[in-house]
């Protein structure tokens, strides 16, 4: 299995996309399959770390709490844009001690904060494990602190960790 | 193709509210890139368009051609993922040339590099790494 297959997750991922571009059918499963199996041997050669998945059932639960919150947050932006300048918004940067280390898990993290409106990933400090974004509508800093650790990555290290 | 008229109203109604939607979502995002005042407050407003403005549309695309064809159309889903992967990459390095730039130009409101420092007093290294 990891002779033939060192990175089974990319190869069915890579396999996914193939066929989703072409078509479900046998003939495109196979070539779709001929060319995930080489692309994922070749990714071996350049020796990434391997994420390794502890609790993938915990993936569509924090799937489902980012795109709740992404909609959310973009409302929420939608309605900052919205507004004029009337309300007084102060916007800041948060700097949030992590606890999480895996590489894959920060890269997800970094997606999650990205793609919310409102958050920006702006420095991650690797030596002190400290993450620095910027917020839109900042009204208590402390609040950023636990809503980032509590709701995303604490779920974040059970998959990775 | 198959032609537009062969839509059902109600695939045609879902698929203009999530067009209109992820093109009002990415149009406030052009706006608001235009109305915030620094850069890091115009940086959040263009992940309007990159995350429910995508979303929208790549829904609406999804209704259309599933509901013209007979098969499920799900490719789309792609741009979705990729568009996704992809953005913090291009705002990260923006965001870090900014953060340079400010720290350099000594500007006001841009915490240093000491601000990444953790309330508890661990050994830390000092300010003067500058770049990673």
């Amino acid at each position: 299995m990891t002779r033939a297959l060192p990175y089974p997750i990319l190869t069915a991922a890579l396999l996914l996309t193939w066929m989703l571009l072409t078509s479900f059918s046998p003939p495109q499963f196979i070539l779709g399959g001929l060319v995930a199996v080489a692309a994922s041997r070749a990714m071996a050669a350049l020796q990434p770390s391997k994420p390794r998945l502890r609790r993938w059932q915990l993936i569509p639960r924090l799937a489902g709490i980012v795109a709740l919150d992404i909609l959310r947050s973009n409302i929420a932006v939608a309605r900052i844009v919205i507004q004029r300048r009337g309300r007084k918004r102060k916007s800041g940067f948060v700097a949030i001690p992590l606890d999480l280390r895996d590489r894959t898990g920060l890269a997800v993290l970094a997606c999650i904060v990205t793609s919310t409106p409102g958050t920006a990933w702006i420095e991650y400090a690797q030596d002190l494990n400290v993450l620095l974004i910027h917020v839109l509508d900042l009204v208590d800093e402390e609040e950023w602190i636990t809503l980032i650790k509590s709701r995303y990555e604490s779920l974040l290290m059970e998959i990775f960790e | 193709m198959t032609h537009a008229g062969a839509l059902p109203a109600w695939a045609a109604l879902l698929t203009a509210f999530l067009v209109l939607l992820g093109a009002g979502l990415t149009l406030l995002g052009a706006i608001g890139t235009l109305r915030f005042g620094s850069f890091f407050e115009r940086v959040h407003a263009p992940t309007l368009g990159t995350s429910w403005g995508t979303v929208a549309i790549v829904l609406a695309s999804i209704v259309r051609f599933s509901a013209l064809g007979s098969r499920p159309v799900a490719n789309e889903l792609l741009i979705g993922v990729f568009i996704t992967v992809t953005t913090p990459v291009t705002l990260m390095l923006l965001a870090r040339a900014a953060l340079y730039r400010d720290r350099a130009e000594g500007k006001q409101g841009v915490p240093a590099r000491s601000i990444l420092r953790p309330p508890r007093g661990r050994n830390q290294q000092g300010e003067s790494g500058g770049g990673q």
